[in-house]
């Protein structure tokens, strides 16, 4: 039987949360410690009587901790802004970061498509590029990885409840930073990402289209074959990611429709773009565990 | 504001469409040669302000929206120079295009910034419209699908496009939905909450055949600001036409420093000509203005009724049902697969 790996979330909002509550399931994570900045933060009190240890200290007030703790996995859930500075601080103490900020200073992480790529033990910061990525990208990879992809665009379609202040003020990261990792992990020579928010009421479910140019007569088969096995791959961590329509052929383009359902563990249902940020955040640690340990 | 003299002083803004919206209309399509050709026109008609992008705005250059027939920045740099006085500006839509695109147009020589966002969604806007009013240029904040929220809701969102540094808020009836009198009370309330220094602003289109009416009701209730298209050319049924609208503000004795009889020959002469299709209230078209939905995804809506064999009228209604907002144009194929294999008409599994 596997060993757990202790586990630190910092940022006690609803990503932070949401979080624990899946990592609270895991078998190869266990949440130990909750890292806030308010002391009368909601996040910080559901983490306490979810039996986490708490400090509202922010990153300072856990370094003091992870030795003693045992803490080997640290999930950043708070801001670009403070990651840099928390991931910092906690590399130097041997602690491994799942940075869920768009910070993106590790290597950008879609865990189907690329997490087998990474460089074993010298990986120590992973980013988890951005909710619209973690949805589309395994599509372009599952097209990609049969036939060459000229040009790769994804469309998120997000409900207005779902996007936080931090992301409406900077957009543009989002768009220009989905539209890189398309292409670096998607495998895409041109990537673009296109983002909707709709204020719907009752919120719409996130839903995301993918579309790809491939280099001459798309080979339907084989990329159908690849699309549904790369869905059956993300539906391991994210059981409500489903293609609705496609693959579509049409001339060199091939299109997929899908929606992403969240586990509506802390985060409702609708908000499968968040979902799919934090599924996809702990089974990167799962897996970097597990190939760890399969590694002894 | 509220008789006729008063506005006879304070000229209205005209503003052509037709090299922006109207790219919807020809699928993006128009060469650099017509561009030019019709810009100068309306340049040597008097025309104050021209809008040159992408119909989805900078950056809208897509397999979701349509691929151009060459970049903005080659449609720029080939109409700002030949202006004599007429001013350029360029839109865009935050989550389609960045900074990065608003920086390319200033270099063209943009005069205006106009940043566009749902009628709900301004907060979205606020980097793109602080860069521009940094710049110094004329910065314009433009909310679209106007008709979904209240004109309090509205104000609120406009308040938030001005605090950010917009000198200038549109209501949009992007969906050719309004009637004038909710131009009237949603214009009149920015109009009258609004710092003065703010200008406001109304774009229409005419699927319901109120875009000069409409128009005419916002001037009337304090708009200074009014965006159309020269013989209509734009999404759905076009915008307000503009010629249209310039005999019409005459006849009112209004101002507006276009030569009438100019700009109906470029209408006549160079727009007409060079339709796809001519811009008409059709059923698609009507059914836009009459279930409330983003005027752009008309000829979606036509193709997919062509592929699918699925009506592009209950697309478009369902579509309305749905909330669906402008750049929502992936979601017509993904609607129209799933209504056909609701119908036996795809196979289940559709595309597979």
């Amino acid at each position: 039987m596997a060993v757990k790996q202790r586990a630190a979330i910092i940022g006690s909002g609803n990503i932070g949360t949401d979080l624990l509550m899946k990592m609270s399931r895991s078998e190869w994570v266990e949440p130990v410690w909750m890292v806030g900045i308010d002391p009368d933060s909601e996040g910080l009190k559901r983490a306490e009587k979810l039996g986490v240890k708490t400090t509202s200290d922010g990153v300072d007030g856990l370094l003091p901790m992870v030795e003693r703790d045992g803490i080997t996995l640290a999930f950043d859930a708070t801001s670009a802004y403070a990651h840099a500075e928390n991931s910092r601080k906690l590399n130097a103490l041997g602690v491994t970061m799942i940075d869920l900020t768009p910070a993106a200073i590790g290597p950008f992480c879609v865990p189907p498509v690329n997490l087998a790529a990474l460089g074993g033990d010298t990986v120590n910061n992973v980013n988890m590029v951005t909710c619209g990525g973690q949805a589309t990208i395994p599509m372009v990879a599952a097209v990609s990885r049969v036939q060459r992809v000229t040009y790769g665009e994804i469309v998120a379609t997000v409900a207005s409840r779902s996007i936080g202040p931090g992301t409406r003020m900077n957009i543009d990261e989002f768009t220009r930073t989905t539209a890189k990792a398309v292409e670096l992990v998607g495998g895409a020579e041109q990537g673009k990402a296109i983002i909707v928010i709709n204020p719907a009421e009752p919120p719409l479910m996130m839903r995301d289209t993918v579309h790809c140019l491939v280099d001459g007569e798309p080979q339907q088969e084989a990329i159908t074959r690849s699309v549904h096995a790369m869905v059956a791959e993300v539906q391991r961590y994210v059981p409500g990611y489903k293609l609705v329509n496609g693959p579509v052929f049409d001339g060199q383009r091939v299109s997929l429709f899908l929606e992403v359902e969240g586990l509506g563990d802390f985060l409702p249902k609708y908000a499968g773009n968040l979902d799919i940020m934090t599924a996809a955040a702990l089974r990167t640690a799962e897996m970097l565990v597990q190939r760890a340990q399969e590694a002894v | 504001m509220s008789s006729e003299s008063a506005m006879q002083q304070s000229r209205v803004k005209l503003h052509d469409m037709s090299l922006r919206d109207g790219m919807h209309s020809k699928q993006h399509q128009i060469s650099i040669e017509e561009m030019v050709n019709i810009a100068t026109g309306l340049d040597d008609a008097g025309m104050p302000l021209i809008e040159v992008t992408h119909g989805d705005g900078l950056g809208g250059a897509s397999v979701n929206y349509g691929f151009p027939a060459h970049t903005d920045e080659d449609y720029l740099r080939a109409v700002v120079p030949k202006m004599k006085q007429a001013k350029v500006s360029a839109l865009l839509l935050p989550g389609i295009g960045t900074v990065d695109h608003l920086r390319m147009a200033q270099d063209c020589g943009v005069s205006t910034i106009r940043v566009a966002t749902h009628c709900t969604e301004a907060d979205v806007s606020q980097q793109h419209i602080q860069y521009a009013a940094g710049q110094g240029l004329d910065t314009v904040g433009f909310l679209m699908m106007a008709h979904m929220v209240s004109a309090e809701a509205l104000l609120e969102q406009a308040s938030l496009m001005a605090s950010y540094g917009a000198n200038c808020v549109y209501c949009t009836d992007s969906a050719g939905f309004m009637l004038p009198e909710e131009v009237s009370e949603k214009i009149g309330l920015l109009r009258d909450k609004l710092p003065a220094n703010v200008e406001i602003g109304f774009h229409g289109h005419h699927n319901l055949a109120m875009g000069v009416a409409n128009s005419v009701a916002a001037i009337r209730a304090g708009a200074s600001r009014i965006d159309g298209s020269v013989a209509g050319l734009g999404a759905g049924a076009g915008n307000t036409p503009l010629e249209v609208l310039v005999a019409v503000m005459h006849r009112m004795g209004m101002a507006t420093g276009i030569d009438l009889y100019k700009i109906m020959d470029v209408a006549e002469d160079r727009v007409v000509p060079m339709m796809d299709q001519p811009i008409r209230i059709d059923r698609d078209a009507l059914t836009l203005g009459y279930a409330g939905v983003y005027s752009s995804f008309l000829l979606f809506a036509k193709r997919a009724e062509q592929r699918y064999g699925i009506s592009a009228r209950d697309v478009l209604v369902e579509l309305g049902r749905r909330g669906t907002v402008g750049g929502q144009e992936d979601m017509i194929e993904d609607l129209a697969l799933t209504m056909a294999r609701e119908k036996g008409l795809v196979a289940a599994g559709a595309g597979s």
